[in-house]
């Protein structure tokens, strides 16, 4: 059992079609029919004989590279602050239970809070009346609304969960006793997670960050509230499909479609068993 | 996967339920004569009752919840459903079918969408109308004088985007004053604008007066030059599709008469 831990698991389902109870199938199709049929609605809309005019203007390569760039950046900082968070996160199963729950409930809370509010709680602790942003725009004149810097926190605020709960979910999962067996041939503890824990979690780090990326990638409502709205600036793809909805509807469409394309083939990269890492 | 198998099968049904009970009812127009359960008996002379839907411009969101409440009160068995919004957004939810009795827009231009689109064969009628205003934090902080003060790359400036009304409003009042404005965000409507003047992270936004009206003391108002020549006008138009049309014409008419002028005066709104 040991030994085939450690294997990659066979892709599920693989030559079982039968595995589904006939049953499932009318609720499933109704559940794939609901999430597509919104898209293929919105792929009918699109003028494909302005797609090329609109491919190649300034303004939605503006966009699109601050969007890439943006995303990626939150995603770094979701790795570089997330991983440890969820490493804290699965290790906390001997902290009593109402610390625990606390915890996750608020590692969890930007999922389930309406990015416009937390735009509004950015600004709120980092806008130059906020919080933190007040001081730090007494002393050093520095403001961190309606700039790119702004753009990524907003991104990396929402985003960082889905990381830090998938990758969690790796933690947990994994393979504690050789962690043990490390620290008996006397590995310090950073060298444990370094060399043993990390390896071992690598492919749901690597399915977290694509999910953030993806998410980093869609945010409007956090980005529009905290780092406003500027070409070349703070104007993300979603900002700029949004607001092309207002006077253009057929580049809002053509924006749509191009995000719409990179986000399916972030996700596509996706294995199949990372996905599943985040169920367990 | 192998603990709850039990547990997960009544779940996942439930859910597949309650999915199915969204779409069956999503599918059902929202307005519509339909009993709305009062049941009193009270039915006025005008026979008015029901649903009616009303889409309105967000700068309209005082205004209008006062005209809703006077005409709920002078039709007790109409419910007034009020959809607030950016006019061009409410105009794209009308032109793609949804079920709207009556469109009150910021700007002839996203009105003419919908006449245009043959959603309303009558005239639309301007019922209101609104000009400029600089709306700075309480205190003016960064001392805005005017809108020459938009050109200073020092001050941190919010407009309106140019493709919402109050933006293109906008953009004609700075180019009449010559000003350059060198905004720091575009706004995707003019509540957002003045949400950053309220929170004080913004020296200067260009919003409707009726704005700085509603925002009440955390915010100023600076008369900007030439406002009074770029009105914007509001109009109102009842749809050929309405689902309630009599209630439809009857508000059309409420909002041009005596209350729906006293109502929007106090608003700050201009009354033609």
């Amino acid at each position: 059992m040991t030994a085939l831990e450690t294997k990659p698991r066979p892709p599920r389902g693989d030559g079982h079609p039968s595995g589904v109870p006939a049953v499932l199938w009318l609720p499933a199709g109704l559940a794939l029919a609901f999430l597509v049929l919104p898209l293929v609605a919105l792929v009918g809309q699109v003028p494909w004989g302005d797609t090329v005019g609109l491919l190649v203007s300034p303004a939605i390569g503006e966009a699109l590279w601050l969007s890439l760039g943006t995303a990626a950046a939150a995603t770094g900082l979701s790795l570089v602050l997330g991983v440890p968070l969820a490493w804290v996160l699965a290790r906390s199963s001997m902290w009593p239970a109402p610390a625990r729950r606390a915890l996750r409930a608020l590692v969890t809370v930007p999922l389930v809070l309406p990015p416009v509010v937390g735009g509004v709680a950015l600004l709120l602790l980092l806008g130059r009346r906020g919080m933190l942003g007040g001081p730090l725009y007494e002393w050093t004149g520095i403001q961190v609304p309606f700039t790119t810097t702004a753009v990524v926190l907003a991104q990396t605020f929402v985003a960082m969960p889905f990381l830090v709960l998938a990758v969690e979910g790796s933690l947990r999962s994994a393979d504690h006793r050789l962690d043990a067996a490390a620290a008996t041939l006397g590995a310090s503890r950073w060298r444990i997670f370094a060399r043993i824990t990390l390896p071992l979690v690598a492919p749901g780090v690597t399915a977290g960050a694509v999910l953030c990326f993806a998410r980093a990638l869609g945010e409007f409502g956090a980005t529009i509230t905290f780092a406003g709205n500027l070409p070349g600036v703070t104007q993300t793809m979603p900002l700029s499909a949004y607001l092309a909805l207002q006077s253009d509807p057929g580049s809002a469409y053509v924006i749509s479609l191009i995000l719409l394309v990179v986000s399916i083939v972030v996700l596509v990269s996706l294995r199949e068993k990372w996905v599943g890492g985040l169920a367990s | 996967m192998r603990p709850g198998r039990g547990i997960r099968r009544p779940l996942v049904s439930l859910a597949c339920a309650a999915l199915t009970l969204t779409i069956i009812s999503g599918c059902t127009p929202g307005g519509g004569p339909t009993d709305d359960g009062r049941g009193d008996g009270s039915l006025e002379a005008d026979g008015l009752r029901g649903t009616l839907t009303v889409f309105a411009a967000a700068s309209l969101t005082d205004a209008f919840g006062a005209i809703a409440d006077d005409f709920e009160a002078a039709h007790p068995d109409v419910t007034v459903v009020l959809n607030l919004g950016g006019s061009s957004a409410l105009a794209e939810g009308i032109v793609s079918g949804a079920p709207v009795d009556v469109f009150a827009a910021a700007s002839a231009a996203t009105m003419s969408t919908i006449t245009d689109g043959g959603l309303s064969t009558e005239t639309p009628q301007t019922f209101a109308g609104n000009t400029l205003e600089i709306a700075v934090p309480a205190g003016n902080p960064a001392d805005i004088t005017g809108l020459e003060s938009f050109a200073d790359p020092e001050a941190v400036i919010a407009l309106c985007a140019p493709e919402v009304p109050c933006g293109a409003a906008s953009t004609r009042l700075l180019a009449a004053a010559g000003v350059t404005p060198v905004a720091d965000t575009l706004e995707q409507d003019v509540r957002a604008a003045l949400t950053k003047v309220e929170l004080g992270e913004v020296d200067a936004a260009l919003v409707y007066a009726t704005d700085v009206l509603a925002a009440g003391d955390a915010v100023e108002g600076i008369e900007a030059a030439g406002a009074a020549d770029v009105v914007s006008a509001y109009p109102i138009v009842a749809l050929t599709a309405a689902p309630n049309p009599d209630a439809a014409e009857a508000f059309v008419a409420f909002v041009l008469g005596d209350v729906g002028r006293e109502a929007l005066a106090a608003a700050g709104f201009l009354i033609p």
